[in-house]
């Protein structure tokens, strides 16, 4: 036991956790081998380390034995890591000079049946903690402080609802919709599934509650065009478009619109309508003015003479406008698809080919005593028109249109009975509440379900009847019958123009081309950015209870970080050696989220851009960045204590796990009982990109026989490059491997998802079987593969 | 007809897995939305719809040898630009073919043609009918 | 420009008037399509089984060949490879899509051909068409002297320009091709979803039925949408229907008869060269009565 009056004095602690740990690993032997590592202090060990007697014992130590660092081998630092941060905390000392080694679930548990083994390797494992925890920093619980103010983007039901909710709670909101008027497609819908309200009016009191709010500052006919910043510190440019009229002297009475030489197909009426150049967006638009299209207008003037109030100036100018926000709530919606894409089914080119939307607005008119067109007596609804299909890259199901076009079938049936509704359809999902039932009452109402999905769609003449040919698959008759109307039911996918948002803040998306949730279950409307959360379609097709519930999560969720004034941060972010740093440059490129810019010559790294992944350690060649929890020094000095005590004939392989699936998963092997190769040691890293092919030379050089990196799956993965950052470090390590007459198939990068338990397990097994095949790499080879590193490193990058 | 068991045994899956292997599609993937059978130019001259006979191959039920609807198929390729899972069923219908053909059964004898059509028919019609239909 | 050209079979004898036609219309855009020495037939439809590549072997040959005219000038620098007939087109494409695609098949099949130079995967196949296309429509309308005024055309394009994707020369859905090229021409463009309907291909041997009653159907929609005559591509789908227009007479005792074109015939007629080239006897249904009436020929500016 040393006793260095000079280093750090660790105390570690190994717990039997009830048996679980101690009926398969000797826990006196790892004790009494701890107790003789460099600066361990004392070691001892306790039935339940987790309980107040364990964490006493802790506090206990810190006051008479003056232990400034703690190992606890138990169980994941998943499950108690921050029960003993707090006891750290309690005790004075900062909280992050605490490591567990994993007994239990990656230790114990998957080697209960080599019980001698598991006892080495529990050695092993506290070894290389004890390594790591020694050159820890003292580092500070951090926070920062943090404003009331939101920006919403997109005034669909999403957005205003959100906006409610947070000037409700006080918060000062920002409502930024690019359109003339809130109240996005929500406003353009007959009725709503499967309660049959109004949609328009469910919606005008909500679109009118929104100006009345004194906390919310309503931005209509604005796009944003550029957001700056991070999380407490967004700052927004916008531009109001110009629109002509005096928002406060118009009346809205309409004598404008009847002078207006022009007349264009109206989209919010779907082209089914002509609106003129000056003219209010529609009957319950918010605000309720109107406005002039400075695309259409030729300046005939015809409208200043007409208007009354004086209200018109054609001279008017968009005005720029820059406001900061702490948070942002990202709601701009979807676009239906353009089923012209769909050439099949004839949409563009046979008349009485229409789509969903224009059939909801041809449902409005008729209801409204001004029917814009009849839609005969037999209709065809066609499924899945953009959705789950292949053939046009769109594979996920849209959700919403199995129950819309129930409901418009039912509308249908309803204004009159004795037409012939039928929907085609793959498979129908009515999986919400209230859904069945309602599918039911339509099926009771005589509306015609027909399992097939619509090959074709054929017409000889273009004005004329339209003939669909489709499959009954349910008795495989072929059904090539004439219809009126066939009302394509188009799917929905993210809106255009949320992309320019989303590059402006760098959201990732996910395969579906939505915007990606930083987590699909326990953070389904926060992003991969700090302080931006996602509400309504834009995150993928949903309907409108789903849009508002997830609308009021995403409004909670950033409450959630604003209440209290402040708010923490983890400490895990990278920085730069300001003595080591060249400024080479090199790292700028290498962040994916732009956390690092020059100062004075030296690399700077933004703490509340930086999310930690690490990757950019790879780029430095002075080896100047790092990451704090996980540096350089003490990265290599786990690596090495981990290889240490290796034996001839011994194999050792190196998993470097990410902290968000990998680690997680081993530790599901662990708890599943599962067993793989002892012959492995796990080492948790924050994403396998903070693995530097430095990290990994260094590590077979050491000893190690093989590398497995594990990381999340991109689309789940909280860092949207990670996958391709490894794979860049992956490139270098293999050249250098095969220059020097090693095999590159002693490293291994795989993407996990955290229920890919035998796929783990088979990895690493197979890994070791190789690594034991290929036998050791000899010691010539293994100091070769670190001479000159950072020359033949940099080197390579430079050429690549 | 009378409604026949399907036992789901071994064999069955054999059947499906030696159809998948010789027409190199994931024939599981289909999810019978019929997409083809409303497609197909021929099917109204068939005894099983083309999503039929891809149900019978899931289902590993050898019985669809006894159809004739690959018989029938023109290679025309109009499902395979349509089936919304990217199933090429022409692939599909030349395995079940094959697996008559090689065994050296033919499904036409070109000796049955009438003088008239072997005068009329062009080379391209008889070379393409020998390929598909004799092995 | 001289550019390879792959006849295939049929072209020679029952689709001969096709040949004379392109050959003569293509010399007027300033296109000499050179006959591969040593051509032998394409197999007229791709082999389908994923273990079959031996069937590939026949298209891949002709491939050789192009390769071959390069090396002995008979073209320059040239690896584009024109076929006039659909099926030859769809069959020599989609094996080279395949070879294309898979290297490990292209090694195969070199091993098979080892008497051969290896393929080295660098022809393009294309159709007339394409070529045409590529070239600019507006130099076919720069030779029409002979617009087609009057005629009322449905191009029917069939399944081996359009499918698979891969392989297709134009939107499967939506083919617009021999509109450009009827345009061009000067003939009435008719718009008819029935002209992607496959004719019912090779079953015409089989069952001429079958055939006759899908030939009645794409030809009794063109009639509906005000057509007056057909115009393809492909000898097999102008066999089924220009030559069953017999049998389906004898069950639609009704149905008017409807005469149809090669393109190139077309393309002969609008260019105003001599009725010779487009061997108008073999076709089924005598176009002459049609063009007479369209004054479109029985003027004096026949070549
Ligand atoms: C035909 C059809 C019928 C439907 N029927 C029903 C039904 O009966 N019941 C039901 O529950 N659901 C129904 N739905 C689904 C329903 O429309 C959606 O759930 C809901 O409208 C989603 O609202 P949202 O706010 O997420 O998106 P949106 O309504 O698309 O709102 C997005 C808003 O953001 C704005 N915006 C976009 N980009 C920007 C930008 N860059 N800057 C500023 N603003 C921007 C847009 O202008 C728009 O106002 C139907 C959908 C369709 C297609
Ligand atoms: S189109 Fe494709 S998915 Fe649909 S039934 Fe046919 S093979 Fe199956």
């Amino acid at each position: 036991m040393a006793d260095d009056n000079n280093g750090p004095r660790i105390g570690v602690y190994v717990c039997h956790c009830g048996g679980n740990i101690s009926e398969v690993v000797d826990v006196d032997q790892v004790r009494d081998f701890a107790g003789e590592l460099d600066n361990v202090v004392l070691s001892k060990d306790n039935t339940h380390m987790c309980s107040d007697i364990g964490q006493q014992l802790i506090l206990d130590d810190i006051k008479e034995h003056n232990i400034d660092k703690v190992i606890v081998a138990a169980c994941s630092p998943q499950f108690q890591g921050e029960t003993f941060m707090d006891v750290l905390e309690k005790a004075g000392l900062s909280p992050y000079v605490v490591r567990m080694a994993n007994l239990r679930e990656q230790c114990a548990w998957p080697h209960f049946n080599h019980p001698d083994l598991a006892t080495q390797k529990a050695k092993v494992l506290v070894n290389g903690a004890v390594a790591n925890v020694r050159n820890s920093e003292a580092l500070e619980r951090q926070s920062m402080t943090i404003g009331k103010k939101v920006l919403v983007i997109g005034g669909g039901i999403a957005g205003i609802q959100a906006s409610l909710d947070l000037g409700d709670a006080g918060f000062e909101v920002y409502l930024v919709e690019k359109d003339p008027s809130i109240g996005g497609h929500m406003a353009q819908l007959s009725r709503t599934f499967p309660t049959e309200d109004c949609s328009a009016c469910i919606l005008s009191p909500k679109m009118a509650d929104v100006p009345a709010n004194e906390n919310i500052n309503l931005l209509t006919y604005t796009e944003i065009d550029d957001i700056e910043g991070y999380i407490g510190n967004f700052k927004v440019t916008a531009t109001k478009k110009a629109r002509y009229v005096d928002m406060d002297k118009c009346v809205a009475c309409g004598d404008c619109e009847k002078v207006c030489p022009i007349s264009v197909p109206d989209e919010f009426q779907e082209g089914l309508r002509n609106h003129p150049a000056i003219y209010a967006p529609f009957d319950f638009a918010v605000p309720h003015r109107n406005l002039i299209d400075d695309t259409l207008c030729v300046r005939c003037g015809n409208c200043v003479d007409a208007c009354k109030e004086d209200a018109i100036n054609l001279d008017d100018e968009p005005e720029q406008i820059e406001f900061t926000v702490d948070t942002i709530i990202v709601a701009t919606g979807y676009d239906v698809f353009d089923p012209s894409e769909k050439k099949v089914y004839g949409y563009g080119k046979y008349k009485n080919v229409i789509t969903a939307m224009e059939m909801e607005r041809m449902i409005v008119a008729g209801a409204e005593g001004n029917p814009i067109r009849n839609p005969g007596k037999k209709i065809a609804f066609v499924q899945c028109v953009g959705s789950r299909d292949e053939q046009i890259g769109r594979e996920y199901c849209s959700r919403v249109c199995c129950m819309y076009a129930t409901k418009m079938a039912s509308l249908l049936k309803h204004s009159g009975p004795h037409r012939d509704v039928y929907i085609f359809y793959t498979d129908l999902r009515a999986f919400g509440k209230g859904f069945e039932e309602y599918y039911k009452r339509a099926q009771n109402m005589g509306v015609k379900f027909i399992r097939g999905r619509v090959a074709e769609a054929l017409a000889d003449d273009p004005e004329g009847r339209v003939t669909l040919k489709v499959e009954d698959t349910l008795t495989r008759r072929i059904i090539e019958s004439d219809f009126d109307t066939v009302v394509l039911s188009t799917g929905i996918g993210l809106s255009k123009s949320t992309d320019k948002v989303a590059d402006m803040l760098r959201l990732a998306k996910s395969e579906d081309g939505f915007l990606k949730e930083a987590h699909p279950k326990f953070k389904p409307v926060d992003t991969n950015i700090e302080g931006v959360f996602l509400a309504g379609t834009v995150q993928g097709p949903k309907d409108i209870p789903d849009t508002v519930a997830q609308a009021s999560a995403a409004s909670s969720r950033a409450i959630r970080l604003m209440n209290r004034g402040e708010y923490p941060i983890e400490p895990i972010v990278a920085f730069a050696h300001e003595e080591m740093c060249d400024g080479c440059e090199l790292c700028v490129a290498a962040c994916p989220l732009n956390a690092i810019s020059m100062a004075e010559g030296k690399a700077e790294v933004n703490d509340a851009l930086c999310l930690g992944c690490g990757s950019c350690l790879s780029s430095c060649p002075t080896d100047a960045l790092d990451l704090h929890m996980y540096t350089n020094t003490q990265m290599l000095d786990e690596v090495t204590n981990a290889l240490k005590d290796k034996k001839e004939g011994e194999t050792r392989i190196l998993v470097f796990a990410d902290d968000t699936c990998t680690y997680r998963l081993a530790d599901s092997v662990g708890t599943a009982k599962m067993s793989y190769a002892t012959d492995s040691v796990i080492i948790r890293v924050p994403s396998g990109s903070r693995v530097t092919p430095k990290l990994m030379l260094q590590s077979l050089a050491l000893g190690a026989d093989g590398i497995f990196i594990g990381e999340c799956e991109d689309r789940t993965s909280p860092f949207p490059h990670s996958g391709e950052a490894i794979r860049e470090n992956f490139d270098a390590v293999t050249r250098i491997l095969e220059e020097e007459g090693v095999s590159p198939e002693r490293i291994r990068f795989v993407s996990f998802v955290t229920v890919m338990l035998g796929g783990f397990v088979n990895n690493v097994d197979s890994l070791v079987r190789l690594a034991k095949d290929l036998g050791p790499i000899p010691e010539d080879k293994r100091e070769a593969l670190v001479k000159d590193l950072n020359a033949k490193l940099f080197g390579v990058r430079t050429q690549a | 007809m009378k409604i026949k068991k399907l036992d789901l045994s071994e064999e069955n899956v054999e059947f499906l897995v030696k159809i998948s292997d010789l027409s190199g599609e994931t024939v599981t993937l289909c999810e019978q939305c019929g997409t083809c059978s409303g497609s197909c130019p021929m099917v109204s001259e068939m005894d099983i719809t083309p999503s039929q006979m891809v149900r019978m191959v899931q289902l590993g039920e050898s019985e669809v040898m006894d159809t004739k609807a690959m018989w029938l198929c023109a290679s025309c390729f109009t499902c395979t630009v349509r089936c919304p899972r990217g199933l090429d069923l022409s692939k599909i219908a030349e395995a079940l073919r094959q697996i008559t053909l090689r065994k050296a059964v033919d499904y036409i004898d070109i000796r049955d043609l009438s003088k008239d059509e072997m005068k009329r028919l062009p080379q391209i019609a008889l070379i393409s009918a020998m390929r598909k239909f004799t092995g | 420009m001289k550019v390879p050209y792959y006849p295939g079979c049929t072209l020679k004898t029952k689709a001969a008037n096709f040949e004379t036609s392109a050959l003569a219309v293509a010399e007027r855009l300033g296109i000499e399509l050179v006959e591969l020495p040593r051509w032998n037939c394409c197999g007229t439809v791709y082999s389908l089984a994923d273990d079959d590549l031996i069937h590939h072997v026949a298209a891949v040959r002709n491939l050789i060949r192009v390769q071959e005219m390069n090396a002995q000038g008979l073209v320059d620098d040239e690896y584009r490879l024109v076929t006039l007939c659909s099926m030859c087109f769809n069959t020599l494409k989609q094996a080279n899509v395949r070879m294309s695609e898979n290297p490990e098949d292209l090694e195969k099949i070199n091993d098979l051909m080892y008497l051969e130079d290896d393929y080295e995967g660098r022809v393009e196949v294309k159709h007339l068409l394409e070529l045409v296309d590529e070239l600019g429509f507006d130099k076919v309308e720069e030779q029409v002297k002979n617009p087609l005024e009057g005629l009322r055309i449905a191009p029917y394009y069939g399944c081996m320009l359009l499918r698979p994707t891969e392989v297709g020369i134009d939107d499967p859905e939506d083919p617009q091709i021999q509109t450009r090229m009827l345009e061009a021409l000067g003939a009435e463009k008719i718009e008819n979803p029935y002209r992607k309907v496959c004719c019912g291909s090779y079953q015409t041997v089989q069952d001429k039925k079958v055939v006759s009653n899908l030939a009645y159907d794409i030809l009794t929609h063109a009639r509906n949408a005000g057509a007056d005559a057909i115009s393809l591509s492909c000898p097999l789908c102008a066999f089924n229907l220009d030559s069953r227009q017999r049998e389906i007479k004898e069950d639609h005792p009704s149905f008017r008869e409807i005469p149809v074109f090669y393109f190139t015939q077309l393309m002969a007629m609008a260019f105003g060269l001599s009725e010779d080239y487009c061997g108008f006897d073999l076709n089924y249904i005598d176009p002459e009565p049609l063009l007479s009436a369209k004054g479109i020929i029985g003027g004096s500016n026949g070549e």
